[in-house]
């Protein structure tokens, strides 16, 4: 994954697009503010899902987060090592901690999301 | 760390006096034979003592200092409630006994459904649940129940995002789909945004009131307004007949009534159009709980919906008082016997004892002590909705980021003061949140210290950070590993190594 061209949410998720294919995942920030994470649970692959909708859950020492599908398409695959070893995602959330990858069936979607400078710039907003 | 009972025991030490056995055994079948030890500990009566007292004398309780753990309503438990549910007539009870034997057992319960009534405007409240989100789930039974009645398939409930975290997943388990509302600016939900997602697919609004940011619903009218508001199309179009009571009811209003606390002799639920709602025998009526003891949850509701109350219901009758266990409607037991009948009778001393003014009084002086003390602890910390607050309120340790200190490195220091930690991280909206609820039994001298000790942290963040990343330091365990916790959880003695979950 290279972050610089990569699409990110509010959410705090980054989308890594391929041939019709998103990798998704979340991003350091997200991963250091939940702190330890101790349980993951992913939708099934096989699954259709729209934008927005909830596709799993993240549960933190301190907290349980949504995580929400940042593109609309087909749960194709979800990654088993971090279901197994949740603390994969806080060591690496970009590369090894990745969740899941959707079929993309509306690649325009994308461009709603923010750019790896406008996910920069917000979370700037968000230290202030 | 203490050891176990099981680890000071030894063989052949005994507390038990019973005398040998001189009855014939009645041998109950190789089937429900017990083949191995029983493994009780094996110990005498003073370690016995002496174990509990060390454990007692270690942990943190209401009755040795503040415990301002919001959303929890930690107050202070009289001890008046404790004489009279020890009275013999109330703890010597068994549920099996006829009802001529318990006639002031089932006048105590009645009395005090009637009296839950008055307090909430509602009319009539079952008492059977026995904790907050089981009076939810009972609630949602009832909603779901109603739609059925009525061949409405009606789905989704709407929940704010400032619910209590129980409330999404009583609708999950009533078979429903919750819908997140999220909350404005100024922490509220605002009625625009409510119109457009309640529509005639919408069952239940589910409203924690105040809800967790410590916060009233200013447009409250207008809410509920909306939600009766969302009536099926046919039932406008007049193609579905609807009983003259229902003109105005489309879907319904369910309030958590968790934060009761703040709204004795203020606001009447029912008065203001709440459909269904539940109480905290446990936090607003001042008996023990969080460990100290069994909770109850009452759910309440309006004329249309009492059918659907749980059974078994007690009725009064000429003077007589008797339990009515069935109802063509009801949504059927929830809970064996009665509920927790212990806590009925100390929430009924208290109620008893405060009476309406007195009741008043504990709302008023919750949210003047909450308000008092959120002014205070603004001088060093956040404050995300600064504006006047109910019973409780949200602080944030955002502000102390910069110096690499956490919300739970705050948390865990407050412990080295001898004072209990608020809650920390809920709500959700609210950043790095400390949930502060002081409760109206702590004193202007116990606010102001704890003010103080949360103004000396804030100092400690910015000074000498590594002293709040080792906290606590002065407790009998220091910071627990809570995510070998989450990850390997221990649930009871195994007296061996941790297992993983998967083994």
């Amino acid at each position: 994954m290279v972050p610089e061209e990569c699409t990110y949410t509010k959410e705090h998720e980054w989308v890594c697009h391929e041939g019709g294919i998103a990798t998704i995942g979340i991003s350091e920030y997200a991963a250091t503010e939940l702190g330890d994470i101790v349980y993951i649970e992913l939708t099934e692959p096989g699954s259709n899902v729209k934008q927005m909708d909830p596709i799993g859950t993240i549960e933190a020492v301190k907290t349980v987060a949504e995580l929400f599908s940042p593109v609309s398409g087909e749960i194709i695959e979800v990654n088993e090592a971090i279901i197994e070893h949740p603390e994969i995602i806080n060591r690496d959330p970009v590369e090894e901690g990745w969740f899941l990858k959707i079929r993309i069936s509306d690649p325009g979607e994308l461009d709603n999301l923010f750019t790896f400078e406008e996910y920069s710039e917000f979370l700037g907003e968000q230290e202030d | 760390m203490s050891r176990t009972i099981f680890e000071k025991g030894a063989n052949g030490r005994s507390g038990n006096f019973l005398p040998a056995n001189d009855c014939p055994v009645d041998d109950l079948g190789f089937a429900h034979r017990r083949e191995g030890e029983i493994g009780l500990p094996r110990i005498g009566e003073q370690d016995l003592i002496r174990h509990y007292v060390e454990l007692a004398s270690k942990n943190y309780h209401i009755d040795k200092g503040m415990y301002p753990l919001g959303s929890c309503t930690m107050k202070y438990n009289p001890v008046i409630n404790e004489e009279v549910a020890s009275l013999g007539g109330f703890a010597g009870l068994h549920p099996l006994q006829s009802e001529d034997d318990v006639q002031g057992a089932l006048e105590l319960m009645y009395e005090l459904e009637s009296d839950l009534c008055e307090i909430c405007g509602m009319s009539a409240f079952s008492l059977q649940p026995v904790a907050g989100a089981h009076g939810e789930l009972a609630g949602m039974m009832i909603a779901r129940d109603w739609f059925r009645r009525r061949g409405e398939e009606r789905k989704t409930v709407l929940v704010p995002d400032s619910a209590h975290g129980t409330n999404p997943a009583s609708v999950v388990i009533c078979g429903f789909t919750p819908k997140t509302i999220p909350s404005n600016e100024a922490g509220l939900i605002d009625p625009e945004v409510l119109k457009q997602e309640a529509g005639d697919d919408t069952a239940v609004l589910m409203l924690t009131l105040p809800n967790t940011l410590g916060l009233f619903e200013k447009d409250i009218e207008k809410i509920i307004r909306i939600v009766h508001d969302a009536l099926l199309e046919q039932a406008e179009k007049g193609i579905v007949d609807y009983p003259d009571y229902l003109f105005d009811v489309g879907a319904l209003v369910y309030m958590d009534g968790a934060n009761m606390n703040a709204l004795m002799g203020i606001v009447k639920p029912g008065s203001i159009g709440i459909d269904i709602m539940h109480l905290n025998l446990h936090k607003t009526f001042s008996t023990p709980h969080g460990g100290g003891g069994p909770g109850a949850g009452p759910v309440g509701v309006l004329e249309h919906l009492a059918g659907l109350l749980p059974v078994p219901r007690v009725v009064k009758k000429d003077g007589r008082f008797s339990l009515k266990e069935t109802s063509g409607e009801s949504i059927g037991r929830v809970h064996p016997w009665f509920g927790n009948f212990n806590v009925f009778v100390k929430a009924y001393a208290y109620i008893k004892a405060l009476g309406g003014e007195g009741l008043l009084e504990v709302s008023e002086n919750a949210i003047i002590n909450a308000n008092y003390l959120m002014k205070k602890v603004a001088r060093d910390y956040d404050i995300k909705y600064p504006g006047r607050c109910m019973h409780e309120f949200v602080a944030s340790g955002r502000n102390l980021k910069k110096f690499g200190v956490k919300t739970v490195d705050v948390a865990k220091r407050l412990l080295d003061y001898g004072l209990h930690a608020p809650t920390v991280y809920f709500p959700l909206i609210v950043e790095e949140a400390l949930m502060i609820e002081p409760v109206e039994t702590e004193k202007k001298e116990a606010l102001d210290h704890f003010a103080d000790v949360m103004a000396k942290i804030a100092k400690e963040a910015e000074e000498n950070p590594e002293i709040l990343h080792e906290a606590p330091v002065t407790t009998p365990v220091r910071r627990l590993d809570e995510v070998a916790a989450a990850r390997c959880p221990e649930l009871s003695w195994s007296g061996g190594e941790c297992l993983p979950m998967e083994e």
